[in-house]
């Protein structure tokens, strides 16, 4: 256990939410925070509360102003923030996830290797030795903002960005990396793509990944990419947590 | 029961309240636009748990109808016929087997809503009806309504008789709005000459606005050092500043997060008016603060 000191702004956002704010960087510690800060909301539930939307380095709560007015809130959150924080980090969970790495799977894979000087073998072991933090999700639905790429096999985004990008593929955008949970627009290098389905609005947990999660890649080939769709469209693909 | 649609008009869509507790998932909510005319719409046809309605978009369509039914339109006048004859706004009225609906264009203002009694009864995925046309799901097929389209209607046990007495306010979409909005919560990201230009000019409404922002041009609004921010999560109302330094107000289907400086956020009392403003339009912005915001609710 260590005590917090640091300060959390609460902001409104609007009259039926407001925003606590631990910082304004990505940082590991401060979505510590507010992941933590998450976690005591929902064990005290608090009549009016409706909803939580964690991001990197901020809380929103929304809330149903006839319950609970901003002033009320305000004093509920500050009270709470200022508990000491359990040294757990996030989740607890670690979700490996599969990844096809290369050729049509991953076609931008030659293009990282020309940029960072850096054989394709070493990449899919740098990216896939890496556990990556779930810092957010949001963009769309599913969609995982993840912090720890190693910035050896950073690249910029496209210039112009794909029309449409398969679900499953798996990108790097700058020093982030990441999987499109459905079929989008978007400029990421694509490395590769998994079978798993990040989101799946048919399921009863429609995303599979929850921020404060821990994620890592490993490698498959391509037969076991389709072993692992067919599988997991009969339910019976166990995901290894 | 069922509406066949005959022309969906401009940008028809099956929406409810919306498909909130998924935010933290990354799903955005969607919903009706104007939650004000939404309720009443239902509340005209007996609704009472939040059933589904049609939103217009600036001109509405033709729909006929497969069996009998009860119908209110609400929020903007799209000069209903029905069957070639006047029909009224904001009060609800029977239709029968084989009638014909059309919603012309929209006199002023930018969204109708037609409630039928019982509801378009469309599948409920998370949690709600509406449609969210990014991720394709909800709603009719997740799209928007095509010439053909068969949308089944719920069952419903409301008499005519026992509801024909009740009406709602007809509103006016006044072409220079004001909306009452709480500064914050990147307030402080912005110069005090900034928020000066903000609160003193009048917006304009772009063309490429839509369900997702009210996108609005004029004079540009100083940051102190750009309004580039670590990603934040967003709200309905939240006010966005690009760097170009011109404000985009994030609507019913806006995504979850974003990562523009928030200046200030409508109060959830204007959202009804502001969901009603049309390209060409201008908005301005009155600030007031969360209290009495909040005594307004």
């Amino acid at each position: 256990m260590k005590a917090t000191t640091e300060t959390v702004r609460i902001l409104p956002a609007g009259d039926r939410a407001l925003a606590a704010e631990f910082g304004d960087k990505i940082d590991p510690a401060i979505n510590d925070r507010v992941h933590a800060l998450a976690a005591r909301i929902q064990e005290a539930s608090i009549p009016g509360i409706t909803e939580l939307v964690p991001t990197f380095r901020s809380l929103l709560v929304v809330y149903e102003p006839s319950i609970l007015k901003f002033d009320e809130l305000k004093s509920i959150i500050l009270r709470l923030a200022q508990l000491p924080q359990s040294s757990r980090t996030g989740t607890g969970r670690v979700l490996k996830i599969p990844c096809c790495y290369g050729s049509h799977f991953g076609p931008d894979l030659p293009d990282l290797e020309r940029y960072t000087g850096i054989d394709r073998d070493e990449i899919i072991a740098i990216h896939s030795g890496t556990e990556y933090r779930v810092y957010m999700l949001g963009f769309l639905p599913g969609f995982v903002y993840l912090g720890g790429l190693d910035e050896r096999i950073a690249m910029p985004r496209l210039s112009t960005p794909r029309v449409k990008i398969p679900k499953g593929a798996v990108g790097i955008g700058g020093n982030q990396t990441g999987v499109y949970p459905l079929e989008s627009p978007g400029g990421w290098r694509l490395i590769g793509s998994t079978p798993l389905d990040f989101y799946n609005p048919e399921r009863e947990e429609p995303v599979l990944c929850r921020a404060g999660d821990t994620i890592r890649f490993y490698p498959i080939n391509s037969s076991d990419y389709y072993d692992i769709r067919r599988m997991q469209t009969r339910g019976e693909w166990p995901l290894e947590i | 029961m069922a509406i066949r649609v005959l022309n969906p008009g401009a940008l028809t869509t099956v929406q409810d309240f919306g498909r909130t507790g998924y935010q933290a998932l990354g799903m955005p909510c969607s919903g009706v636009m104007d939650t004000r005319a939404y309720q009443a719409a239902n509340d005209l046809v007996g609704n009472e748990h939040g059933e589904a309605v049609l939103e217009f978009t600036l001109f509405g369509g033709v729909y006929q109808f497969e069996g009998d039914a009860i119908l209110a339109l609400t929020g903007a006048d799209m000069v209903p016929l029905l069957d070639g004859a006047a029909c009224p706004m904001n009060r609800p009225f029977p239709v029968k087997k084989g009638q014909t609906l059309m919603a012309g264009t929209a006199l002023s203002g930018c969204r109708s809503y037609l409630a039928l009694s019982g509801g378009i009864d469309v599948p409920i995925v998370l949690g709600s009806r509406s449609t969210n046309l990014k991720c394709a799901i909800g709603g009719f097929e997740g799209r928007t309504l095509k010439t053909g389209d068969l949308l089944p209607v719920g069952i419903s046990s409301v008499i005519y008789e026992e509801i024909a007495d009740r009406s709602a306010p007809s509103y006016t979409y006044p072409e220079d709005l004001t909306v009452r909005v709480i500064g914050g919560p990147q307030e402080d990201l912005f110069s005090d000459e900034g928020l000066k230009t903000f609160y003193t000019n009048a917006y304009t409404v772009s063309q490429e606005s839509d369900r997702m922002g009210c996108r609005l041009t004029g004079s540009a609004i100083e940051s102190r050092h750009g309004t580039d921010i670590v990603s934040d999560a967003i709200v309905f109302g939240s006010i966005q500043v690009t760097p170009a330094g011109q404000p985009i107000i994030l609507l019913a289907d806006r995504q979850t997060t974003g990562g523009y400086a928030k200046i200030a956020t409508v109060c959830t009392a204007d959202l009804p008016a502001l969901a009603q403003v049309r390209p060409g339009y201008t908005v301005r912005f009155q600030k007031i603060t969360v209290e009495a915001a909040q005594e307004q609710l």
